[in-house]
């Protein structure tokens, strides 16, 4: 094990107030992930996955307890603070693709560079090779609504991994998508984590998902159960 | 900068819902422009012709000359001291005698002002030429106003009452030798002119007078005793105040065309702010930061105005520039303000107008598309995401 984890949590704690009572969301999760991991969080409705993925994403911010990302606690971040963070190194693929639909497909992609300070033609060069990745170069011009669900997503991680971002969080990528689809998906990321070593943290309880993972983390009612080093078994005989 | 661009596409983005703010929002833009134009126009039809008739270059009234009292009327007229003398005689001034005096047009008494004039005078554009005609009765000249009121016609006689400086009272015929066509009723409402000398002779006030119009341009006018010089700045304010309280009604009618431009503007912000509560989670999630994503839609809010005035120009200028050519005619009705408008008026469009007019347009858009925003200052990532309302 290295020293300094890429992400490393402390008893964290997430409480959330509902009406008179306290919902404990997260309850003392420890865990440290390493540069290049392919992880999942898998659990029942509720346990808590999405609420630890916003945390590690700076999205949000722990009750007790904390999350050292890159070097940087959630915990006493600002909010500007946080934006940076997230703005260099951490991507996010939601369930739903949030695309913006007055964008064409390059446009999409490139809000995520806007903020970095390159010059249109390092922009131009990077949209491109994140497009290629994802096999979606000759659709710039496309609106979200003239592409399907799968492409749809394809361009979300696009525009994720545009910026090469140390992190990727992805939250249900699947859970909008046919098989097929999903799986084609997958193997982009699979390739993506070994090319660019990019960190993927999914949230998820798609079982073709966890057939990718190396690495299976068990929550349960706000608490880790298991956290084993799984063999990914890939597509399989059994799409 | 890149927000500009993502503002511009944004708004674009959203179609007709933009246009139609735009194309109301223009129209704020070309009526607040054509109606100032169109008062500024009136203001300096008005002002032009009370100099051209009435004020020249400004006048030198008697100290005890108050034109809103006319009781005092009887008090105030005198010799003209010699530097205005000077001025008369140099044909840079000429002076004018008002009495009080009563006319019977029609069997029927009004009271009216009985003004002496010179009928040689070139200083105010008053056609007193008419008053040389040689009659036996006096030659009298009255304007259009005062020909409908009283049935006074060219060639009418009508009986004049006056008291004289001893207070005795005279009385004499007059002869009606023109009527004027005049828009300054305030040479032409209950009033007569007749010769000065006439006048003088006949209310034995020989080389009085009650006020003295000095010629246009005239450069610093003598200080004398018991006169007092009163600068056509002074002459003009009164009329420019009541251009301005006469036509203030019609500014409420783009008050409130602005009020409901930024009130479309106000509601498409507020709703936008809603539907697209989860896009502003995904630009959080991308490392907005709130300052930057309150100033998008900010920004985008402000580009209805930057917009409006394109699409204004585009018709405005086009209109504006031909309305100007030919003038408005006036309605019969606006006869009765009280001040002096020809057949049409002609907007005058000033730079500082249109520019004043942009720059305000664009301020009230601005403010009135950030007040919603100030929303996501309070906004969490995470709910925003979610979409929800909150
Ligand atoms: N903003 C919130 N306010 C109150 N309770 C919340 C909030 N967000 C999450 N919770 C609660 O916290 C618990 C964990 O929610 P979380 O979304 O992390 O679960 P999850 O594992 O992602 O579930 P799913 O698989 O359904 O997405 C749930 O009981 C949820 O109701
Ligand atoms: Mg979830």
């Amino acid at each position: 094990m290295q020293n300094s984890a890429l992400i490393k949590t402390q008893d964290l704690v997430k409480i959330y107030p509902v009406g008179w009572k306290e919902l404990v969301a997260l309850d003392h999760v420890s865990l440290e992930f390493q540069t290049g991991e392919f992880a999942g969080l898998v659990g029942p409705s509720g346990s808590g996955k999405t609420t630890l993925l916003n945390i590690v994403g700076s999205l949000d911010t722990p009750t007790k307890g904390d999350a050292v990302v890159m070097g940087k606690k959630i915990s006493s971040l600002s909010h500007k603070q946080a934006a940076a963070l997230r703005k260099k190194h951490i991507g996010f693929i939601f369930q739903t693709f949030n695309l913006l639909p007055v964008y064409n497909v390059y446009e999409n992609v490139e809000i995520s560079l806007l903020l970095l300070g390159l010059t249109h033609e390092e922009r131009k060069k990077k949209v491109m090779q994140a497009l290629e990745w994802v096999k979606l170069a000759d659709r710039v011009k496309s609106r979200p609504a003239q592409l399907s669900g799968g492409q749809c997503q394809r361009v979300a991680i696009a525009r994720a991994v545009v910026k090469e971002p140390a992190i990727i969080l992805a939250d249900e990528p699947t859970a909008n998508l046919d098989a097929e689809n999903s799986y084609n998906i997958l193997e982009t990321m699979v390739d993506l984590n070994k090319e660019l070593d990019t960190t993927f943290i999914f949230a998820t309880h798609d079982e073709k998902v966890i057939r990718y993972l190396r690495r299976k983390i068990t929550l349960f009612d706000g608490r880790v159960t298991k956290d084993e080093q799984v063999t990914p078994q890939g597509k399989g005989e059994n799409p | 900068m890149t927000l500009f661009k993502l503002a511009l596409r944004n708004l674009l983005g959203a179609g007709l819902r933009t246009w139609l703010n735009v194309v109301v929002l223009s129209f704020s833009f070309v009526v607040i422009i054509w109606m100032q134009g169109v008062l500024k126009g009136m203001n300096n039809q008005a002002v032009t012709s009370l100099v051209d008739a009435e004020y020249a270059g400004g006048q030198f009234w008697h100290e005890n000359y108050d034109p809103y009292d006319p009781l005092s009327l009887q008090d105030a007229h005198g010799k003209l001291p010699d530097e205005l003398k000077d001025l008369v005689e140099k044909e840079k001034a000429t002076p004018v005698l008002i009495i009080q005096g009563t006319a019977y047009p029609e069997g029927r008494m009004t009271t009216l002002l009985i003004k002496g004039i010179d009928p040689d005078q070139k200083i105010i554009s008053l056609p007193s030429f008419f008053l040389n005609e040689k009659t036996g009765e006096i030659p009298a000249v009255i304007g259009n106003r005062m020909s409908e009121n009283t049935g006074l016609k060219a060639g009418d006689t009508v009986t004049l009452r006056w008291r004289d400086v001893n207070g005795t009272f005279d009385a004499r015929d007059a002869l009606i030798v023109q009527v004027m066509r005049t828009t300054v009723q305030s040479i032409d409402q209950g009033q007569i002119w007749i010769p000065l000398d006439k006048l003088r002779e006949l209310s034995d006030m020989e080389e009085e007078a009650t006020l003295l119009i000095v010629e246009k341009n005239i450069l610093d006018p003598p200080q004398v005793n018991g006169w007092e010089f009163k600068s056509l700045d002074f002459l003009v304010k009164d009329i420019t105040q009541l251009v301005k309280t006469k036509t203030s009604g019609s500014s409420i009618f783009y008050v409130i065309l602005l009020l409901l431009a930024m009130l479309a503007i106000f509601d498409t912000q507020v709703l936008s702010l809603f539907r697209r509560k989860k896009e502003i989670g995904t630009l959080m999630a991308m490392g907005f930061t709130r300052a930057k994503i309150i100033g998008l839609f900010t920004i985008e809010g402000a580009m209805h105005a930057v917009l409006a005035a394109l699409v204004a120009a585009l018709y405005g200028i086009p209109f504006l520039i031909w309305f100007a050519k030919t003038g408005w005619p006036i309605p019969e009705s606006m006869d009765s303000y009280g001040f002096a408008l020809g057949e049409k008026i002609f907007p005058v469009y000033g730079a500082g107008l249109v520019v004043g007019t942009t720059l305000l347009i664009l301020l009230v858009t601005t403010l009135v598309s950030y007040l919603p925003t100030r929303k996501i200052a309070k906004l969490k990532p995470t709910d925003a995401l979610r979409g929800k309302i909150s």
